[in-house]
């Protein structure tokens, strides 16, 4: 089991035919997911890969039957390949980009909250469901399925915990990103929530960062009585206040988004806390272990 | 990225808000010249990306021409250090020279991101000239808060934020009209912050933006060159103006330890470890997912020139990015360059084997490490060492 995505999942590639796009279909193919179309406006009819291309998503989602998105279109195109998926209906839409618009995410988002279309990202690695399917740009070989789900805001952080976990043999049942932008699709919470019901998901990494406040409401969470343990850790200890630390959206000002506070929150709330960023594993398999 | 407060006042008053006659200036005899043609007395203001102007000398006052080129001479060409500054302060490169207005009230207006409510969020209060943040926990009540929905500021909103602001006579109207051109400021610019504070109320009865201060997101730029031609390079460290230049995302810090890491994430961790192991990290220098072999070589050349450093750990979780590739730009910095510090090394993922094969046959003394943890305490170690720069 996972969440989001699984063996089923049928996916269109949104920029299918540039660079990148081509680049981390092929990957995500060899990786066993189902990826069925691409879509590049005015490339409509053509194939790439071996796979149709379409100029829309909504011919896409018409003559394949895609459930799911990956977007690796530029950025100042990037909001605009969001709606448009979630206008023809794409249930889960996953967008890689970096660097859009802060305001072109405030559209989109009040776009999204008349649909049911779930968002992950953008700038995010994507979501992987191993030995299942992978919807994003991480390596897959490093992951396993397992019980552990893991949630992040960034990409190699996640890509070091997932390897730790892997490497004590425990696998991860869904680990995703959730971008690293100050305006994202789904939240540390939605996911949390998720995980919570994947019968499969018997703990969570959280993979937390200065800024914003994912962490401050994920220790919300906890603390109402959520029913999996969590081991979180959270990056920039030793980050300077008021300077955006490569992340659009890892910066502290005003004394907020510290990652001293959110360690103390989820702490208190009883999450289970690495200092050690070496040793997210090992906590992992301590609080597993603990409980089997 | 920030601009300059005459930058933002050119560009607010493009949108219709009210600011005082002013002007820029970079030498005492142009300071003379403008507060000539103002005529009466003028305010010079210094100009840099700092707040705490007032405090630090940075705003003085002049009753005529002469004092005016005298004050240039005292603020022009000289750092100015304030709260905010660090101790090194910034140097003041101009002065923006205003009339000098007859305030009866000063008032706060600012627009922000809100990343929680995804949207704009409109901010006043009656109480201007002082830190928001700080009154916003202090005295809450003092600050209104109006999150602005993508099809704009409500009527009610704005008449609300208006009254909020105890203004009377046609000053609530203005007020009205200032919130709708500052919001399309914000959009047409992407920017990401907008204050006015003071925003002041004239014995005229007028409103007039005394202050301005803008800040855009980097994201946004690509689409406005006429807001990134207004990026202004002396404000940044040398070095990190060559690291974004290249394209790499590098803040220096004051320790000793120097990193160079794949993902921000990944770089936080990073320094968090050298931390941990008792030593304090000289920097954060991510090269990002889709770096060439030429970026990475400039960033490690940045890293090892910064003579603070006295050992430098690389971490390299490779996905995209890969080893071998990092491992050739690292090579070639260091024989191009030469490296006098220590290099701890460590690699995982794509392509590892054969990066860290580039490194150990390179014959250069690097020490590589298995985990990012035993790298970070053998880092830490070698910038301890007595002499440890060599």
């Amino acid at each position: 089991m996972s969440i989001l995505a699984g063996a089923g999942t049928r996916v269109v590639v949104q920029g299918l035919t540039g660079r990148e796009g081509t680049f981390h279909a092929r990957s995500m193919i060899e990786y066993g997911t189902d990826v069925r179309a691409g879509v590049t406006p005015g490339k409509g009819g053509t194939r790439h890969l071996g796979l149709p291309v379409f100029d829309t998503v909504a011919e896409a989602v018409r003559s394949e039957g895609v459930d799911a998105s990956v977007i690796f279109v530029p950025a100042l195109a990037a909001a605009g390949a969001v709606m448009e998926a979630a206008a023809a209906g794409i249930g889960l839409i996953v967008c890689i980009t970096e660097g859009i618009p802060a305001l072109d995410m405030v559209r989109v988002k009040a776009f999204l909250r008349d649909t049911p279309s779930r968002l992950i990202g953008p700038n995010t690695p994507g979501l992987i469901s191993p030995g299942l399917t992978k919807l994003g740009i991480m390596p897959g070989p490093i992951h396993k399925p397992g019980p552990v789900g893991v949630i992040s805001r960034s990409g190699t952080l996640t890509y070091e915990a997932v390897h730790q976990l892997t490497l004590l043999g425990l696998g991860q049942s869904s680990a995703v990103g959730i971008g690293g932008d100050p305006i994202v699709g789904l939240s540390f919470t939605d996911l949390m929530a998720l995980f919570e019901k994947d019968p499969a998901t018997g703990a969570v990494v959280l993979i937390g960062e200065i800024g914003g406040s994912a962490e401050e409401e994920a220790a919300v969470l906890i603390r109402s009585g959520y029913k999996k343990p969590v081991i979180a850790y959270v990056a920039g200890l030793t980050a300077p206040p008021g300077r955006r630390m490569g992340h659009a959206g890892a910066i502290m000002s005003g004394g907020h988004g510290t990652a001293a506070r959110k360690i103390e929150l989820l702490e208190e709330a009883g999450a289970r806390i690495v200092r050690n960023p070496a040793e997210i594993g090992k906590a992992a398999a301590a609080v597993l272990i603990g409980r089997s | 990225m920030r601009i300059h407060e005459y930058q933002a006042k050119k560009l607010l008053a493009g949108f219709g808000v009210p600011v005082p006659r002013n002007e820029v200036a970079s030498t005492p005899a142009e300071v003379r010249a403008i507060a000539e043609e103002m005529g009466g007395p003028v305010i010079l203001k210094a100009q840099i990306h700092a707040g705490g102007r007032g405090k630090a000398g940075g705003i003085l006052k002049a009753a005529n021409p002469a004092e005016a080129a005298t004050a240039a001479m005292r603020l022009l060409g000289v750092p100015l250090i304030t709260e905010q500054t660090g101790p090194l302060g910034r140097v003041v490169r101009r002065v923006l020279v205003e009339e000098i207005l007859d305030v009866t009230r000063e008032l706060y207006v600012g627009l922000t991101l809100s990343r929680e409510e995804a949207c704009i969020v409109l901010l006043v209060s009656p109480r201007g000239g002082v830190d928001i943040e700080a009154l916003a926990v202090n005295e809450p009540d003092l600050v209104l808060r109006e999150p602005i929905s993508p099809s704009g500021l409500l009527p009610a909103q704005a008449e609300r934020a208006a009254q909020a602001l105890g203004l009377t006579g046609p000053a609530p109207a203005q007020a009205v009209r200032l919130f709708a051109d500052l919001l399309r400021a914000f959009e047409a610019t992407d920017a990401s912050l907008i204050e006015i504070n003071p925003l002041v109320v004239t014995a005229g009865g007028s409103l007039v933006a005394a202050d301005a201060k803008m800040d855009f997101d980097d994201n946004g730029l690509p689409r406005h060159p006429d807001i990134r031609d207004l990026f202004d390079p002396d404000e940044m460290l040398p070095e990190e103006l060559e690291a974004r230049r290249a394209g790499l995302s590098f803040i220096r810090l004051d320790g000793d330890v120097g990193c160079m890491v794949n993902g921000a994430g990944l770089a936080m961790a990073t320094m968090d470890l050298i931390a941990l192991a008792g030593g304090r990290p000289a920097n954060f220098l991510d090269v990002g997912g889709g770096v060439t072999e030429e970026a990475v070589s400039k960033a490690f050349a940045i890293l090892t020139s910064d003579p603070g450093v006295r050992s430098a750990l690389v971490n390299i979780f490779g996905g995209i990015v890969r080893c071998d590739l990092v491992a050739q730009g690292i090579v070639r910095a260091a024989r191009e360059r030469g490296i006098r510090i220590p290099v701890v090394t460590r690699m995982e993922g794509t392509n590892v084997e054969l990066g860290r094969k580039i490194l150990a046959d390179s014959g250069l003394p690097f020490t590589a490490a298995p985990d990012m943890e035993t790298a970070a305490r053998e880092a830490v170690r070698l910038a301890r060492e007595p002499g440890g720069a060599r």
